[in-house]
């Protein structure tokens, strides 16, 4: 897609950001000893980047999607976890909030989280309840002005990070798979909710995860998101901003698998030559490359759609984020093939970012969960 | 209060570099920048906006294309920016460069408390000749190679890096300063910024606007106004393959100083 100059100039400084400021020294060490990087949060929010696309009423930048995975996909092609920091205040974060919050909790809750200030995080897994959410276990019992919530969410984004969790309870039990669940807003330091270990994950150090527990906690009816009951069909409206916010990411790792791996083949020598001129390389590129650009038209394109309110949109971005993710396997394992041993070494880019691509076709709805909401909306 | 940055759009020179066939730089091949000291001046009068709500100007003497980098400066925070263009300001050497530059300031007019900051040099002309001379040509005070800059009301305080240590110098506004790349770290632009800078005011200067003013004359402008003419330019050739100095320790030393001496290296 051609991009007016507007867009060229966000990319351009978001690639300027990205390369300047996300050090190798700062990858490796977020790679190896996990935890999270404070001061990048906030030199990330000083520029606007965790309310790229919150209105500026609410303290953000006012930007649209289209900005917003251009941000993602520059950040992520220099490091796939710190292209999740900006990430989650724009979509999973603030995303409830904005289509379902009430103007007292908008004003209240996003504007910290579009300076930077505090955190949200997004709690609906559960261990028994993945893909099928409606297996949602935890409970919230209504007690006068308070629900109280019991139950525990785990393999949660930055929840050890987190000011507020958005979580997802079940309020009715009388109604069956995802109706009957209803979302709330879930101070951190309220009685009751402590945090599981930090997990130890394959790839995207840097973001801890952890569990949720919740024993008894008193959360005020004030913070009740959205309608009682339907908590879970309006979040999936939001689900799709997230979606598509992968897809970015996805592309970010797969533009950097495809610029190493041409910048090796030139350099590395066999059989007397540069292994890009043999062939069966050079054609593994060629593919890389195409199906990177294939991706990159569909984002772009579905983030024109999703502005636009265009009916198919939500289902686009699905189709964005299991072809963007998939994708970027692929092409994260070609790199490593070229690379040959090297690409099996710390020492080589590759081999992380092969690592980080994985969790892309697991997170925001696996593939085939992304299959089950295409081919439904197509086959209905 | 007002700040003037001078700025330059240059081409990126840290990339390949391309030649034309008659040995002139290809521009259009080329990426282009925002000069690197300009943009460390820009960054301190952005300082300087943060501390005192002053309104800062980018102002540029370039090709119509130049508007794309002062849009860029003003999502950094620069209020607005001024592009002066016109076919009869081509193939200036220093000495027009500055002549336009400081007319065109003069037209916007230089106020008691005033401030022009200049980069210490551009990336390609290198002659760090621009920033003294509009000086010069507004009868103002001019500081250069400043790396560091504080304000005392009307009083500016600035500490000039010397080859061998620093000077510190107090100057009175109105005044023009030319900034160092050590002097800081410019910012990025924000999102924001850039979302809104495709609003804010450009405003063009070409010859008609500014022929009136007195520093603007046929004679002192352009190419016909240049005392200098470039009457070639070439590639420098490349270096040959290195040579091996054969012999002991102490006669292959002396041969390299000979080496080195005779080209004056030391
Ligand atoms: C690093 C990380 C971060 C995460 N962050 C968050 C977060 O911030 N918030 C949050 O709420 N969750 C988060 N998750 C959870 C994530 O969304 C889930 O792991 C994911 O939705 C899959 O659920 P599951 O792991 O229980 O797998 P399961 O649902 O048990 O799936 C196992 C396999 O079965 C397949 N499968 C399941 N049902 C079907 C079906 N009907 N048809 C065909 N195949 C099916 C799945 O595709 C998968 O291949 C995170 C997970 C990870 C690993
Ligand atoms: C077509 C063409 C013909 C030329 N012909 C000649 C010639 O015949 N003789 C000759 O000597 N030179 C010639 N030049 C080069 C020209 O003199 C210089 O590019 C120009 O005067 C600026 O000098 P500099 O690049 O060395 O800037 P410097 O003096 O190194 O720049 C110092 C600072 O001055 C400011 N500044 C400089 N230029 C500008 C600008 N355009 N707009 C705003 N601020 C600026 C910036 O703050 C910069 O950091 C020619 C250039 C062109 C493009």
């Amino acid at each position: 897609m051609i991009l007016s100059d507007k867009y060229k100039l966000l990319r351009k400084n978001f690639r300027n950001f990205a390369e300047t400021e996300f050090t190798t020294e700062i990858q490796e060490q977020l790679d190896r000893e996990g935890g999270f990087n404070w001061d990048l949060h906030y030199k990330m929010a000083k520029y606007g980047f965790m309310g790229i696309k919150l209105p500026v009423e609410y303290g953000g930048q006012g930007g649209d999607t289209l900005a917003y995975v251009l941000m993602v996909e520059e950040f992520a092609r220099v490091c796939p976890v710190l292209s999740i920091y900006a990430n989650t205040p724009n979509s999973l974060g603030s995303g409830p909030l904005l289509t379902c919050g009430t103007p007292e909790q908008k004003k209240k809750y996003i504007p910290p989280l579009a300076s930077g200030e505090k955190k949200i995080v997004f709690a609906l897994t559960e261990p028994g309840a993945g893909s099928d959410a409606g297996g949602t276990l935890t409970r919230a019992v209504k007690d006068g002005e308070y629900y109280v919530l019991s139950g525990r969410k785990c393999f949660i984004s930055g929840a050890p990070l987190a000011d507020y969790a958005v979580i997802y309870a079940k309020t009715n039990p009388a109604l069956k798979g995802n109706k009957g669940i209803s979302m709330f807003i879930v101070d951190m330091k309220l009685p009751g909710v402590s945090l599981g270990k930090p997990e130890l994950k394959m790839g995207i150090n840097g973001y801890p995860t952890s569990d949720i527990i919740l024993e008894n906690v008193r959360v005020h009816e004030s913070d009740l998101l959205g309608p009682l009951d339907k908590g879970f069909s309006t979040a999936l409206k939001t689900l799709d901003g997230g979606r598509l916010g992968v897809a970015a990411q996805s592309l970010g790792i797969a533009q950097c698998c495809l610029e190493e791996s041409i910048r090796y083949a030139k350099e590395r020598k066999q059989f007397g030559r540069p292994i890009a001129k043999f062939q069966a390389i050079s054609f593994m590129i060629a593919d890389m490359a195409t199906e990177i650009e294939a991706a990159r038209e569909m984002i772009y394109s579905t983030a024109l759609a999703k502005d636009a309110g265009e009916k198919d949109a939500p289902m686009k971005c699905s189709m964005c984020k299991l072809f963007a993710s998939e994708m970027a396997n692929r092409v994260a394992y070609k790199a490593v093939q070229i690379h040959g041993g090297y690409g099996y070494m710390r020492d080589y880019k590759v081999e992380r970012m092969y690592r980080d691509a994985r969790i892309t076709t697991i997170y925001e709805g696996t593939s085939q969960v992304q299959q089950m909401v295409i081919a439904g909306n197509l086959l209905k | 209060m007002r700040i003037y940055v001078c700025v330059k759009q240059v081409p990126d020179t840290s990339g390949k570099v391309a030649v034309n066939e008659n040995g002139t730089l290809n521009r259009a091949s080329m990426e282009t920048i925002v000069n690197p000291d300009d943009l460390s001046a820009m960054e301190q009068a952005l300082e300087i906006k943060d501390q005192t709500g002053c309104r800062v100007t980018a102002v540029t003497m370039g090709p119509p294309p130049a508007e794309g980098m002062l849009r860029e400066l003003i999502a950094m925070g620069a209020d607005d920016g001024v592009l002066i263009s016109g076919r009869e300001f081509g193939g200036s050497d220093t000495y027009a460069t500055s002549q336009i530059i400081a007319a065109a300031i003069r037209h916007l007019g230089l106020e008691e408390e005033d401030i022009i900051f200049c980069g210490r040099q551009a990336i390609d002309g290198d002659t760090a000749q621009v920033g003294p001379q509009i000086a010069e040509k507004l009868d103002i005070s001019q500081v250069t190679y400043a790396g560091k800059v504080e304000m005392d009301g009307k009083l500016v305080r600035v500490m000039r890096l010397m080859e061998d240590g620093y000077m510190t110098v107090e100057a009175q506004t109105p005044c023009l300063i030319t900034c160092v790349k050590e002097l800081n770290r410019p910012r990025y632009m924000t999102v924001r910024g850039i979302l809104e800078c495709y609003d804010k005011p450009v405003t063009v200067l070409d010859y008609e606007a500014l022929k009136d003013e007195p520093l603007i004359d046929p004679g002192t402008i352009g190419l016909a106004g240049s005392p200098t003419n470039i009457f070639k330019s070439f590639t420098p050739p490349q270096k040959g393959a290195g040579v091996m100095l054969e012999g002991a320790g102490r006669e292959a030393v002396r041969g390299l100083v000979e080496r080195l001496a005779a080209r004056h290296v030391i």
